[in-house]
């Protein structure tokens, strides 16, 4: 037992937070908030050159074959600042699913290429019912010749205007349960059909509507069996869950620093406001939160990784966790800037914006908190 | 990065468990800290020193077993799961044997320790006055050297178990004129000393477990001076920080947890059982997470110190955390109960035999003793955020 980062660990994260601090300042955060793309080119390809992309990529497809645990510990880096683009959707939505059920065939087609920045993925999952459940697919996948022809539209999709590939749910069988009849199907994104339309969101991020108009995808290019898509998808949205939960820790500490640091220089009543309890105890709060956060969620990623029973209930946990104090987080970090933080000049507004993204990304803390709920029935 | 224990671990967590099996009644409910409790605790007590189970973290000079902190945690975490009753010797493991160890002469090592680690010797903890709680350091309790003695004037409150403690732990002051944190000495009481009264104070939950402490021209000898003169301030915040390490806590939540979920399954509502009720669903959702995040707090310090590390503001996070959880937590599952929640153990009606009242009244006893929440998130703030005094 040790809850602390191992040497591999620690050499990732003080690399990731150097280069990223140098790489990813805060005007190009600013910048991509204004971007149609939403990611920076350049630094998407140095990244890259770091392993990044291919970092839970099995080495035999070009990866460096590290483990979800390290993920965890990278995208906290991201978190921290605020990486735009489809990082996560690449690597978490795209490559991760393949590496689970992709053939030989498509394992050594797509993988090699998302390790080397080539390739930009996502998975288009949740539409207008907003549900991240399996009831929630119901686009139409209708078995035409040697393929299937899509009908409908996904909603929340992310980063999927700049993607390459991207992974679609998809309704090939009214099945007896909801997750039945679920398959996935590795859509070209540049295919006849398929149209791109941003969101406008609270954060900024480039989450899209896809519709898709007798959009054809060739038999070969379903992931998996046909019809039996859905415990992929789940198993992605475990990742997904833990991801999004790696990138709140990040968020949070940020947001926590930068607030601690406010209140050490901010004078009021001829003394730093730090020195004053009503905000000293909020701090002292919001310690708790930020750890806590990162050790559920290192636990949660563990789990996964290990394969571990209770992978599932962990990784609910975390997000129920890290949902509720990220806000609380960045509530206490607004509240102790003041009206600066408030204004859209001073930085502590980034971190406040995604927390909130962020927190809704894979179910909220209610939803997970009712996943929790039923692992405890008997 | 690792959340498994190892093997050698995971069967010592064996064998204390089939120990306490053992050596507890099946119907066992914890230190009810009436007479029979501490008559039993004190048997209890003898038993784990057959095993050198007392104070088993201590180094196999001074009658431990040197466990590993890790083992240490396990020992904690079973023993808090299985309401074992450790309150005969907790101030002796936790407080009076680290500090000698630390800073006691050998005369004062082989005096005390033995009598700990054999579960004889009952220590108490002569700190709190009626005029310094959390401001501990404005103790007034005075001790004046007179010839080969020091003499002992004053009065201590919520001295846990006085009543049957040998010896006690006392902290009094030596040099009135000094800044308050640097007149402050550290002495080993007999508590058969002459001029000591000991006064009973009843807590809410009917227990006679705290008492008032008198002292008139109580008369110590020299020998019975902890360290040096003057430093007992700096000594016993070393062993403060004992107090605040003692983790493991989350254990018990998590049987209390494990008691809900079966009475939320079992008990018949609305045509179903009570766990379908949404409400109490999300509340024991809740409640799980939070004994989870607690254990990982714990965890957390346990990992620095397996390291090497000497952790900082990190156990007060888990003190803090974990005491505040427990009485969430209590407060949660009398509400699941409803009614029934207010029921005391010896009540006919009492579901999950009163567990819900005692806890609740205990918990909120929890987050004042050992440093109030408010004292542990002045420290987190100062000592671990560097934020300026206010």
């Amino acid at each position: 037992m040790d809850l602390g980062l191992d040497e591999q660990q620690e050499m990732l994260k003080n690399f990731a937070h150097d280069f990223l601090e140098k790489e990813c300042p805060e005007e190009l955060v600013r910048k991509m908030e204004e971007d149609d793309k939403g990611y920076e080119p350049d630094l998407w390809q140095k990244m890259a050159a770091q392993g990044w992309m291919g970092l839970i990529i099995p080495e035999e497809y070009g990866g460096t074959g590290m483990r979800i645990t390290d993920l965890a510990v990278l995208l906290e880096e991201f978190g921290r600042f605020l990486v735009p683009g489809p990082f996560i959707p690449t690597v978490v939505l795209g490559g991760y699913p393949i590496m689970l059920a992709g053939s030989e065939e498509q394992k050594k087609q797509f993988l090699p290429k998302i390790a080397s920045g080539e390739l930009i993925m996502t998975m288009a999952l949740t539409e207008p019912s907003a549900k991240w459940d399996a009831d929630g697919v119901q686009l139409e996948a209708k078995a035409e010749g040697d393929g299937f022809v899509l009908n409908g539209t996904k909603l929340f999709v992310q980063d999927a205007h700049v993607t390459d590939y991207m992974v679609v749910a998809a309704r090939t069988a009214k099945g007896k349960t909801p997750e039945e009849g679920i398959t996935l199907l590795l859509v070209d994104s540049k295919s006849p059909g398929v149209k791109f339309e941003p969101l406008r969101t609270i954060a900024a991020d480039k989450q899209c509507e896809v519709t898709f108009e007798n959009v054809k995808v060739p038999k070969a290019n379903v992931l998996g069996e046909a019809g039996k898509g859905w415990p992929i998808v789940e198993k992605t949205k475990l990742l997904a869950t833990v991801a999004a939960c790696a990138y709140l820790v990040g968020l949070s500490q940020q947001d926590f620093d930068i607030t601690l640091n406010y209140a050490k220089e901010r004078v009021q009543f001829g003394r730093p406001i730090g020195s004053f309890q009503a905000i000293q105890h909020k701090l002292a709060d919001v310690v708790i939160d930020v750890d806590g956060s990162r050790f559920i969620t290192y636990k949660a990623a563990w789990s996964l990784q290990e394969g571990e029973p209770d992978a599932e209930l962990m990784a609910s946990m975390a997000k129920a966790w890290c949902s509720d104090a990220s806000r609380r987080v960045v509530a206490h970090g607004q509240q102790i800037h003041g009206g600066i933080g408030f204004t859209k000049e001073y930085k502590i507004q980034l971190y406040f914006r995604r927390q909130k993204w962020m927190e809704l990304m894979w179910g909220d803390a209610d939803y997970h908190r009712e996943l929790v709920a039923q692992k405890l029935e008997v | 990065m690792d959340f498994r224990f190892a093997p050698e671990d995971e069967a010592f967590r064996r064998e204390v468990r089939a120990w306490l099996k053992k050596n507890l009644p099946s119907d066992w409910e914890g230190h009810l800290r009436d007479e029979s409790g501490w008559g039993f605790a004190r048997g209890f007590a003898r038993k784990l020193s057959e095993r050198r189970w007392v104070a088993p973290q201590w180094p196999v000079e001074y009658g431990g077993l040197g466990l590993s902190h890790w083992q240490q945690l396990i020992y904690n975490e079973e023993m808090s799961y299985h309401r074992a009753p450790l309150g005969y010797i907790a101030i002796g493991v936790g407080w009076t044997g680290p500090t000698i160890i630390i800073y006691g002469t050998e005369e004062q090592k082989r005096q005390h320790l033995a009598g700990i680690t054999a579960g004889e010797t009952m220590w108490c903890q002569g700190f709190s006055e009626p005029n310094a709680g959390s401001d501990l350091a404005s103790l007034q309790t005075r001790a004046v050297r007179d010839g080969d003695d020091y003499v002992i004037n004053g009065q201590k409150i919520w001295t846990s178990g006085a009543h049957h403690a040998d010896w006690m732990i006392l902290l009094a002051r030596t040099d009135a004129e000094a800044p308050k944190h640097k007149g402050i000495s550290y002495f080993l009481l007999d508590m058969k000393s002459p001029g000591i009264t000991v006064q009973p104070l009843i807590d809410v939950m009917d227990n006679h477990s705290f008492n008032q402490v008198f002292f008139e021209n109580v008369r110590v000898p020299k020998s019975s001076l902890l360290g040096e003169e003057n430093r007992g301030w700096y000594m016993a915040t070393t062993t403060l920080d004992f107090e605040r390490s003692s983790i493991g806590g989350a254990a018990g939540a998590l049987r209390l947890l494990e008691d809900l979920a079966a009475y939320v399954n079992e008990t018949p509502r609305n045509g179903g059982t009570l766990v379908g009720d949404q409400r109490v669903r999300w509340r024991l959702a809740d409640a799980a997470l939070e004994v989870e995040l607690g254990r990982m707090l714990s965890y957390r310090v346990v990992s620095l110190q397996a390291r090497g590390v000497v952790p900082n503001y990190e156990s007060s996070t888990a003190k803090l955390y974990n005491t505040e959880m427990q009485l969430r937590l209590a407060h949660a599952g009398l509400e699941v109960l409803g009614l029934y929640g207010q029921l005391k153990p010896k009540s006919r009606r009492a579901q999950l035999r009163g567990r819900l009242e005692r806890q609740y009244l205990w918990q909120t006893a929890m987050v004042v003793g050992g440093g109030t929440s408010e004292i542990q998130r002045n420290i987190i703030a100062m000592r671990g955020l560097g934020l300026p005094r206010g």
